[in-house]
């Protein structure tokens, strides 16, 4: 029995087999990741369950971590911002550390693979250190379309040596003279975010966060961010509140070093004043199941962004068999087919409406929920993420 | 009567590599410049492989651009006039690409103004990378086909009708042409090449030749 073989309960018929055919075209290839942390974040969420389906599925797969400077970590940060968009002052001293800091690391690191798959801006500049042999592949997982032009200018200088980039959405992307593909990131079904969780456990861990299930709950669970439309949130909620008695939760990471974040939940605090049924949860990082019993207790779960990288606590949510209604940003698009597997809305009004329209049909919110649940199942589980993985290692092996 | 095949049938499926184009339009004009421009193996993925995609949901329109017009430019007409657009009325992808060509041209000659994504996402250009991975699944038996068609993945479906018929052109899909050339039942090979796969998902196209296939089994004549 493999590691695999734990998914074979939840993913569709015929995919744990197919995956181990679709293995035999790199059985044996070695695969080294590299990213920028083993702990926290999304890439770092992904790695920790891909890898080990790689390695049981026959692939030698390993995954490094560089190591820089607190400098260093400040710059790539800025990157981050100025590739997302952001204004951002980078002098060239710190441009030349970056370049300083991926050659100190590639001297440490072994490049010695098949496939040499970068996550992300910081490691990207590696590649200057590439070995003959081997494909190197950059993974972006941010939405670098509209760049501050020095900053993007100084990293497509190392993007442009690579054998290919994968981006998670088209819109995502830049123009680029080597190949691009898209693979959509996905969640893990047996994690503690994800998995089945007993009647007992869940009760526990509602008990635990003081909330009640007695009146429906809508949900929302994302940073305190304006970009995440909290204060949207709560308006929508006074809205459908004339004429359902609901509760409303708003579930987000501790307020932590960032200024904007804790202004942010100042405002949701003064917003929500001191109405009993809106509940603002202030989560560790690593609340996992606390998040899961959450969503599992949801009627509604929300993701009423304005931005939005992939967003993929909608496919959480849909996992759940939970009718999520979603702004019409970033990714939510791609996983909220509108009217089928869920609502994407572009105002506080439209939110409203349909969190207003689902409670008084619950055989659409049963209907949406199970179809949201299957289109998850054929989308966005690891599974679909790891035959991604496989599919492009045998394309571009094939390819050489 | 057991008739067992000289030939067994090998299953075989996909994955589809979904690799970007760098290019997308705004408006159906540069929609129809784009299609007139982009290679076949585009046009492939925005019809054909659309059903890979979307193996369980049908979802609103059965084809990308269909789907773009009407939701993302919000001009149902045109999405209804390519939605109904059905891909095996075409002899090769260059025919269809003609009449999609066709269709937008015709439509935007009775505008005024050029309809255009204001609220919603461009349409970003896509090409298809078809991976076949064989099964190592194989039957000589038509009880064999029917049960191994009932658990193997999806994809397999996909490729032995939708891949075989247009760019492998073996026209009757090959479910249809084995069962009539291995197992000698030209019937049921011929209610298998009509059934049309393009309103429905492929595990709905799985559901109904597991049917097909029972009905001629519970007569008895074949096991």
């Amino acid at each position: 029995m493999s590691l695999l073989d734990d998914y074979r309960d939840v993913v569709p018929r015929g995919t744990i087999d197919f995956l181990k055919c679709l293995a035999e075209k790199v059985k044996g290839k070695r695969v080294l990741h590299i990213n920028s942390t083993r702990l926290g974040g999304g890439v770092a969420e992904i790695l920790r369950s891909l890898l080990p389906l790689l390695q049981d599925i026959g692939v030698n797969a390993r995954w490094e971590v560089i190591s820089g400077t607190e400098e260093f970590f400040a710059t790539t940060k800025a990157f981050h911002n100025a590739l997302q968009g952001q204004e951002q002052n980078i002098p060239q001293r710190l441009l030349q550390d970056y370049i300083e800091v991926n050659r100190e690391n590639a001297r440490r690191l072994s490049f010695d693979a098949d496939y040499v798959i970068i996550h992300d801006p910081q490691p990207a500049g590696l590649i200057e250190r590439k070995s003959a042999q081997g494909k190197w592949i950059w993974r972006c997982h941010i939405d670098i379309s509209r760049p501050q032009w020095k900053v993007w200018s100084f990293l497509r200088q190392f993007v442009v040596k690579y054998a290919a980039a994968i981006f998670s959405l088209p819109r995502f992307a830049q123009r680029l003279p080597v190949p691009q593909f898209l693979i959509h990131p996905s969640i893990d079904p047996l994690s503690d975010k994800n998995r089945d969780l007993s009647s007992e456990e869940q009760n526990r861990l509602l008990k635990k966060l003081d909330i009640h299930t007695d009146k429906p709950i809508l949900l929302q669970v994302s940073r305190f961010d304006r970009f995440k439309d909290p204060l949207g949130v709560i308006q929508a909620y006074r809205l459908v509140k004339k004429h359902h008695d609901v509760q409303l939760i708003l579930a987000g990471g501790e307020a932590t070093d960032d200024p904007e974040g804790a202004m942010v939940l100042s405002e949701i605090r003064e917003t929500a004043q001191d109405d009993p049924d809106i509940h603002i949860l202030l989560l560790p990082r690593d609340a996992n199941l606390e998040i899961n019993a959450l969503q599992r207790a949801a009627t509604i779960v929300l993701q009423k962004s304005l931005r939005e990288g992939f967003g993929l606590t909608v496919a959480e949510a849909m996992w759940k068999g939970k009718p999520v209604i979603g702004g019409f940003a970033g990714g939510i698009t791609v996983q909220l087919v509108y009217g089928v597997t869920g609502f994407t809305v572009n105002s506080t009004e439209g939110a409203a409406f349909r969190i207003h329209h689902l409670l008084d049909n619950p055989e659409v919110m049963a209907k949406v929920g199970e179809d949201a649940r299957e289109y998850v199942r054929r989308n966005f589980l690891i599974t679909r993420h790891l035959g991604d993985w496989l599919a492009l290692m045998s394309y571009l092996g094939r390819k050489s | 009567m057991r008739k067992i095949a000289k030939h067994p049938f090998l299953f075989v499926g996909c994955w589809e590599l979904r690799e970007m184009l760098g290019r997308s339009a705004r408006d159906e004009q540069q929609l129809l410049e784009a299609i007139e421009e982009i290679p076949l193996d585009s046009i492939y993925y925005h019809t054909y492989s659309f059903f890979l995609r979307h193996k369980y949901i049908a979802g609103p329109y059965p084809n990308d651009f269909a789907t773009w017009a009407a939701i993302q430019v919000r001009d149902r007409v045109l999405g209804e006039k390519l939605g109904v657009l059905d891909p095996y009325d075409f002899e090769n992808l260059e025919s269809l690409r003609a009449e999609i060509v066709t269709i937008i041209e015709e439509h935007l000659s009775q505008l005024q103004i050029i309809p255009r994504a204001i609220y919603g996402e461009p349409f970003h250009f896509m090409q298809s990378r078809i991976i076949e991975v064989p099964t190592g699944l194989q039957a000589r038996t038509l009880t064999e086909f029917r049960e191994t068609l009932a658990t193997i993945d999806v994809s397999v479906i996909y490729y032995h009708t939708f891949e075989a018929i247009l760019r492998l052109g073996r026209k009757k899909g090959d479910f249809a042409v084995w069962i009539e050339e291995q197992l000698g039942l030209p019937d049921l090979a011929q209610k298998i090449s009509k059934l049309d796969p393009y309103m429905t998902s492929l595990e709905n196209i799985r559901n109904r030749i597991i049917k097909i296939c029972d009905e001629v089994l519970e007569k008895g004549a074949f096991v």
